[in-house]
């Protein structure tokens, strides 16, 4: 049996390479956590698309440490990854409503005001907001609004507000975000109502509405809604700024609203982990990230806005301009920060589930 | 004529959608549902993208580490089992193969809740771990099958002609199992490389392997990148299981 011989002896001689290639990764490894002048490691724990391998690259430079980065896809997987008991993440990027529930948990670490200088900066709305008024856990990193994405060629008139999702004439070209909380709050908001609320009335009027809604709807997506609008599958979709941000580039005929009843504001923040072994190093990677023309790249990348008000000054103008990331500053005012409802999530989950079977 | 309709259109049910997904590696457009001409582009970038190939090596890493654990347990594990005799035998036997039936979240959920109670922290070695506990029934049926069908003479008489028990198994039992222990290692080889579910939970800092990474870069929209590693993917997996099965052939 020539080949199989031939076979065994390659598997052989790539097993010992690998193991070979273990062994020298191992021991760089156990030097760089300790003895002087050893590397340090931070382990970043983030959204898969946040993470720009040049940035990591310059911190790496500058700073001398290694950066390991893991990827999440939504908070509910980060707060059930860390609950699990995955232990050694340094730092990660809850968004505000997660950031109350993981604080109440007892899993952030108190950040050093000291250790992060850029935090003086941040944008008027971010420097107290609810879920945390005196950053002592988290940093705003990135933030923007929910609100309407939409064809102006086929959308007419302009809409002003979250009713167009009712409208009869967009029937199946209308996509909405496939999460219950941000469904029911745009409802809510055109009631007049918060989207906080635990009210189980208020939950069943959304739900009635929703109901109402939902032969017009096309599909409930958070993830491909931008290639929708794009390729003009949808017309009409509920989503973040960022991604129909994206879509204009495809399709400059896009255009996006938040509607007058207001919506959703949020922002990812930055924070260290209580068990984290390396906090001093998590601050500066914090201070880091929110540094004003760091951001500025970032948020030119992922058309996201960042916290950092003087990272303006870095941005390209027809992206500072652009409604999707950057809110004008006489919405934010009409804005509310989507809040953790506690046991009322029992009825948003059941109306959710009910809504999806009709 | 109507068995080979219903064929091709299992076949088609099968593979339409893995052929989709290739030709839509090519896609020049950053869209995946607009054709806009052939292209190279999405390859060019999965070759730069250094997450991913990160992602890529640990997977290598936890596929080749977990199939050497599985084949020195799994391979004696069989060939003891068919020389256990007795009551024992059966009862050993099912436990054996129980994990093969369990459900993976069963699986995932309970090495997770293993782990965190003996401290041991998630990481590559967990997931190493995890993937070999998996196959490991994976090595035990196909080598069994394979044991089951030797002929018992063929040991006896080496025996009678004067070979020792280590000699024996060296020049006669070993050459006849070794193509399915190839087979068997090359299919959890190709689990391992695959499996979300179970590394889903025990993968710790650090530890991001492909499936993992591949399901995040979802939630940021698909773009063709995922359809040029797929495809890659696809194509590794299909070549390393033909090479399994053409070992089991021999």
């Amino acid at each position: 049996m020539p080949v199989s011989r031939y076979v065994v002896s390659v598997l052989g001689v790539a097993t010992i390479c690998l193991l070979a290639w273990s062994g020298c990764d191992r021991s760089r490894e156990t030097h760089s956590q300790g003895g002087p002048g050893a590397i340090a490691t931070l382990h970043y724990f983030t959204w898969s698309d946040y993470v720009s391998p040049e940035l990591i690259h310059e911190f790496e430079q500058t700073h001398g440490a290694r950066v390991i980065v893991d990827t999440f896809s939504s908070n509910e997987e980060l707060l059930a990854k860390l609950q699990g008991g995955a232990t050694g993440y340094d730092v990660t990027v809850p968004s505000d409503f997660m950031v109350s529930v993981m604080a109440a948990q007892g899993m952030l670490a108190e950040l050093d005001p000291a250790a992060l200088p850029n935090l003086n900066t941040l944008e008027p709305h971010l420097q107290h907001p609810a879920f945390d008024p005196m950053h002592r856990y988290a940093v705003p990193y990135l933030w923007g609004t929910v609100g309407i994405g939409y064809d102006s060629a086929v959308v007419t008139p302009p809409p002003d507000s979250w009713d167009v999702l009712w409208d009869g004439r967009y029937r199946g070209r209308i996509s909405m975000l496939n999460d219950q909380r941000e469904v029911f709050g745009a409802v809510l908001r055109s009631m007049g109502q918060s989207m906080n609320t635990t009210d189980p009335t208020m939950v069943e009027a959304a739900k009635q509405q929703l109901i109402a809604q939902k032969p017009l709807v096309k599909t409930y997506a958070s993830e491909h809604y931008d290639q929708l609008l794009a390729s003009g599958d949808v017309v009409l979709a509920q989503g973040w700024g960022g991604p129909v941000a994206r879509a204009m580039r495809d399709r400059p005929s896009i255009r996006y609203v938040v509607p007058k009843e207001g919506g959703t504001i949020w922002a990812d923040c930055l924070v260290v982990l209580r068990a984290s072994p390396n906090k001093a190093l998590a601050m500066q990677f914090i201070n880091f990230l929110i540094d004003a023309r760091v951001a500025a790249r970032t948020s030119e990348r992922l058309l996201f806005a960042a916290s950092n008000r003087e990272a303006r000054a870095w941005i390209r103008k027809d992206i500072l301009e652009n409604p999707a990331v950057y809110p004008p500053a006489e919405l934010i005012p009409r804005m509310e920060w989507m809040k953790d409802v506690g046991k009322a999530m029992r009825i948003y989950d059941r109306a959710w589930t009910e809504l999806k079977m009709q | 004529m109507w068995l080979r309709g219903i064929s091709g259109l299992s076949l088609a049910f099968l593979y339409l959608p893995i052929i989709v997904l290739v030709v839509f590696s090519f896609n020049a457009s950053r869209l995946s549902a607009v054709w806009q001409g052939f292209s190279w582009h999405w390859y060019g970038v999965l070759r730069h993208d250094d997450a991913l190939l990160a992602a890529a090596a640990n997977s290598l890493w936890v596929a080749a580490l977990s199939t050497s654990i599985v084949v020195l347990l799994g391979v004696p594990a069989a060939m003891g089992l068919e020389r256990l005799r007795g009551r024992g035998r059966r009862s050993l036997e099912t436990i054996f193969l129980l994990p093969l039936v369990l459900p993976e979240v069963m699986m995932g959920v309970a090495l997770l809740l293993f782990f965190v109670m003996i401290r041991w922290p998630l990481s590559l070695a967990t997931v190493v771990i995890g993937h070999a506990a998996f196959n490991l029934p994976v090595v035990i049926v196909m080598v069994r099958a394979r044991v089951q069908k030797l002929d018992p003479r063929l040991e006896e008489a080496a025996r009678d002609l004067g070979a020792s028990a280590w000699q024996t198994f060296c020049r006669i039992t070993w050459p006849l199992v070794r193509p399915a222990v190839l087979g068997a290692a090359l299919l959890a080889f190709t689990i391992s490389l695959d499996d979300f579910i179970v590394t889903f939970f025990v993968a710790g800092p650090g530890s991001t392997t492909l499936p993992l990474r591949v399901y995040s870069m979802i939630k940021s929209g698909i773009s063709p990148e995922i359809n040029a590693l797929s495809s890659v993917l696809v194509l590794s997996s299909m070549g390393l299981v033909g090479l399994s099965l053409a070992f089991q052939r021999r």
